[in-house]
């Protein structure tokens, strides 16, 4: 399992980002984004997720973050600051499931050697 | 986003509201079997001339390439608007082949779907780039914390623009509307079975005030 901190994630470009968590992922990796992704980066990781399934080697994602926190402040929209994602696992659709997820807590289950 | 652009898009947006365009394109997404095609067979039902926009199918993935229907005019609160739908494939972030053989298709027609199926979750995202707004499909006796959901509300919300959300199934004794609203109460919602077509005058009216 792999944390990867906000300040890492900061320093990436989204596609760096999707490419890193995919490569990680692909090997069999559970990521813990700090910081998360934005919704738009979420999206072309679904996308990319997608177009890198193999049938009998590679069937997806599991992803789960938190529902976004409302808009930032009023100067943040005007400044166009983008509202940051929130903390995020990432793993193998075959090795990590969710059980149960709301607001304030996802309970996920790990198996190992699927 | 810069201050520019910020300026900009608001400006669009008060000209959109100033002239009150009554033309919109208009996704339906949402999560594999939710009822999207359900729901878009219905509306073509009562705002056309007939037809359907897609067979509808218990096994996930039925609708696997995006359809759109022109020009439907819906009537409602003394007002009308035209609307182009899209119904649009099932969002996932996973698709497993051996998933729909548990439903009694053979290797090779699984792996068809399932090859087809990714990439009708492609066409999906990329529609979403070209929309005025988004009606978001939840089957009511599902969890709605799934990540498809949370993913299309915030991309929506980034774009700023319209999302009504549509708790399906309520036919169906186990379905929770509350249990959406309480996830995601910033959004409208509006509860309704688009197969026995329990409340969709209510959703028409929904429509028409918030997609003008």
């Amino acid at each position: 399992m792999d944390l990867i901190s906000g300040e890492k994630l900061d320093r990436l470009t989204s596609m760096e980002k999707i490419r890193l968590i995919l490569d990680k992922v692909k090997t069999g990796r559970i990521v813990v984004l700090e910081s998360g992704l934005t919704p738009q980066e979420e999206v072309r990781l679904i996308e990319m997720t997608m177009a890198e399934i193999r049938l009998d080697e590679f069937s997806g994602i599991e992803i789960e973050s938190y529902p976004a926190k409302k808009g930032g402040s009023f100067l943040d929209k005007i400044l166009g600051k983008k509202v940051k994602g929130r903390m995020t696992v990432i793993g193998p659709a075959n090795q990590l499931r969710t059980i149960e997820k709301d607001q304030y807590q996802i309970s996920t289950k790990v198996s190992i050697g699927d | 986003m810069g201050f520019i652009s910020n300026l900009k898009l608001g400006f669009g947006i008060w000209i959109k509201k100033i002239f009150k365009k009554k033309k919109a394109k208009i996704g339906l997404y949402g999560p594999p079997n939710a009822g999207k095609t359900t729901l878009a067979n219905r509306i073509v039902k009562d705002w056309s001339d007939g037809g359907t926009m897609g067979t509808v199918s218990a096994i996930p993935h039925e609708t696997r390439r995006a359809v759109r229907k022109e020009g439907l005019v819906i009537e409602a609160n003394g007002s009308s608007i035209e609307l182009d739908i899209v119904d649009t494939p099932g969002m996932a972030t996973k698709i497993d082949f051996r998933d729909f053989m548990a439903f009694g298709l053979s290797e090779a027609e699984a792996k068809k779907r399932a090859k087809e199926a990714t990439e009708g979750v492609i066409e999906a995202i990329k529609w979403l780039d070209d929309l005025d707004g988004v009606l978001l499909i939840m089957d009511a006796t599902e969890d709605p914390y799934t990540q498809v959901n949370v993913v299309v509300i915030g991309n929506m919300e980034a774009r700023k623009l319209p999302l009504l959300i549509v708790a399906n199934k309520i036919d169906l004794p186990e379905s929770s509307p509350a249990r959406i609203k309480a996830a995601f109460p910033q959004h409208p919602l509006i509860s309704i079975s688009a197969l026995d077509g329990s409340n969709v005058d209510e959703l028409y009216k929904a429509i028409a005030i918030h997609f003008r």
